[in-house]
């Protein structure tokens, strides 16, 4: 099947983008340099064209019980206009995604990986109460991240909402460069910053509008190599690589979003077994000691024995080091333990190390 | 696209440049590309030998880690230090500052095995 466009890819095109193809869509994976882009979002402020991502609405008299019965994180906990981290996971505890709930005062709107965007409809589909209506919305929204300190004084001359005001994981509705849109203090960089969602209609003129407020601070297009370095540093997981089907959130190291006191929710079972018996292994970060990247699938080795495998590595242009995830057998999880990298039959030194790194 | 006329390359994307019966080994400006920020260079000590289509090191960018592969045989005199702390060389300058080894080849003929310009810009 051909990969979606975005509605920016002409201009990602036009930016001299190189254009891989992701999650169904044809992305940007760079503009410059991986490095370069991810040192201007660590220093300044970068914008990521995310529209590849999916947005799920859900409304109605039940939704709040619905969208709670799918998802391990406590939506009641939830203010109007507060968003909240959470995974949905299958009965035998593995996750199906992990996603955003925005809490509206008349809806919930799900942000979802791109990856999963039609498995998860089908999944909340076959999962629907009466009570509640359910839209996926994702091909009519464009989402822009807007991230780094200078995320702000970039955005803030565009609207007349006080930026300020809106705290970490809380949203508004309000006009950016002139279009509805709702803002939401999110992101996967670690860094303070925005995330837009609007009418893909809108597209090009907010992207210019915001270019042009940030041009005092070299704001710059950033791809997804940057991406996934950033949010590496954060130790943020990414479905597919650190947590997909076969991983529980426990393991995962997002106990702090599973809420085994709200009531039943989907896995709830399967997730109590697995903390009474204790996991059996951890994700956990470390650091390489020799000229390795650390990659999906290298082997995590001690003493010979194959104790784990690498979920995601990278080069940190932070630290100018090489860091990794991986799931470790529980008895070396543990920051301090020496450990080593195998993959094409060479061998790293590695440290496991507390996490983030940066 | 840079594709000098006066090297040879192999469908690897390495470079040669034939010095008598010394070949300067590098990789291709397209190649550099492809591969994008490049943070390592792993190259063989001196007096390795290598052989034509083997390996005889890898480069790992931030994107992807990818084998070198010799475009001839012969014994390794001589390796670019300068890759150890600056391996961004090979992404500013792959057919001069970037280059890796330099190879006494054992059979020159082999050189009759790699690409020209023209043959190796029709394989891109």
């Amino acid at each position: 099947m051909e990969p979606k466009k975005t509605a920016l890819y002409d201009v990602h095109v036009k930016l001299g983008a190189r254009m891989v193809e992701f999650a169904g869509f044809w992305m940007p994976i760079q503009y410059t340099s991986i490095l370069e882009e991810h040192k201007k979002v660590r220093t300044s402020v970068g914008v990521f064209d995310v529209s590849h991502m999916g947005e799920i609405e859900i409304k109605g008299p039940k939704a709040e019980d619905f969208v709670n019965y799918l998802t391990t994180n406590n939506v009641r906990k939830l203010h109007e206009y507060q968003a909240q981290y959470t995974t949905m996971c299958y009965d035998h505890g593995g996750i199906v995604d992990d996603l955003i709930v925005y809490r509206y005062p008349d809806r919930f709107l799900l942000v979802v990986n791109a990856a999963n965007t039609q498995k998860d409809y089908e999944w909340i589909l076959q999962h629907k109460i009466d009570g509640v209506e359910i839209a996926n919305i994702s091909d009519s929204i464009t989402q822009l991240a807007v991230q780094g300190k200078n995320a702000e004084p970039t955005l803030q001359p565009l609207t007349d909402v006080n930026l300020a005001d809106i705290k970490f994981y809380w949203f508004t509705e309000g006009k950016l460069a002139g279009v509805p849109m709702m803002i939401s203090r999110t992101g996967y960089t670690g860094e303070p910053g925005f995330e837009l969602y609007f009418d893909r209609k809108y597209s090009v003129d907010v992207w210019n509008a915001i270019f042009e407020s940030g041009k005092p601070y070299e704001i710059a297009p950033i791809g997804l190599g940057a991406r996934d370095s950033l949010r590496l540093e954060k130790k943020y997981c990414l479905y597919g690589n650190d947590i997909d089907e076969t991983t529980n959130p426990l393991e995962a190291g997002l106990g702090w979003i599973v809420k085994f006191d709200k009531g039943d929710f989907i896995g709830r079972d399967a997730l109590l077994k697995v903390k009474e018996a204790g996991i059996r292994r951890k994700l956990m970060g470390f650091v390489v000691e020799g000229r390795m990247i650390p990659r999906h699938h290298y082997e995590i080795v001690k003493e010979e024995n194959v104790i784990g495998h690498v979920t995601s590595g990278a080069y940190s242009p932070i630290l100018e080091k090489n860091i990794g995830l991986g799931y470790i057998a529980i008895d070396h999880a543990k920051v301090g333990e020496s450990i080593e990298i195998r993959a094409r039959g060479r061998t790293a030194p590695a440290e496991i190390v507390k996490t983030p790194f940066v | 696209m840079n594709i000098p006329a006066d090297l040879k390359y192999s469908k690897d994307h390495e470079w040669a440049r034939i010095e008598g019966d010394v070949a300067v080994v590098g990789i291709t400006d397209y190649a550099q590309n492809e591969l994008g920020d490049i943070v390592y260079v792993e190259l063989p000590e001196v007096g390795t030998q290598v052989e034509q289509g083997k390996t005889f090191g890898t480069i790992e960018a931030v994107k992807a880690v990818s084998d070198l592969f010799a475009p001839v045989s012969g014994e390794v005199v001589e390796v670019n230090e300068k890759l150890n702390d600056s391996p961004e060389l090979v992404n500013q300058d792959p057919y001069g500052e970037g280059w890796m080894i330099k190879i006494k080849m054992s059979n020159p003929d082999e050189v009759n095995n790699l690409l020209s310009k023209e043959d190796y810009e029709a394989l891109l």
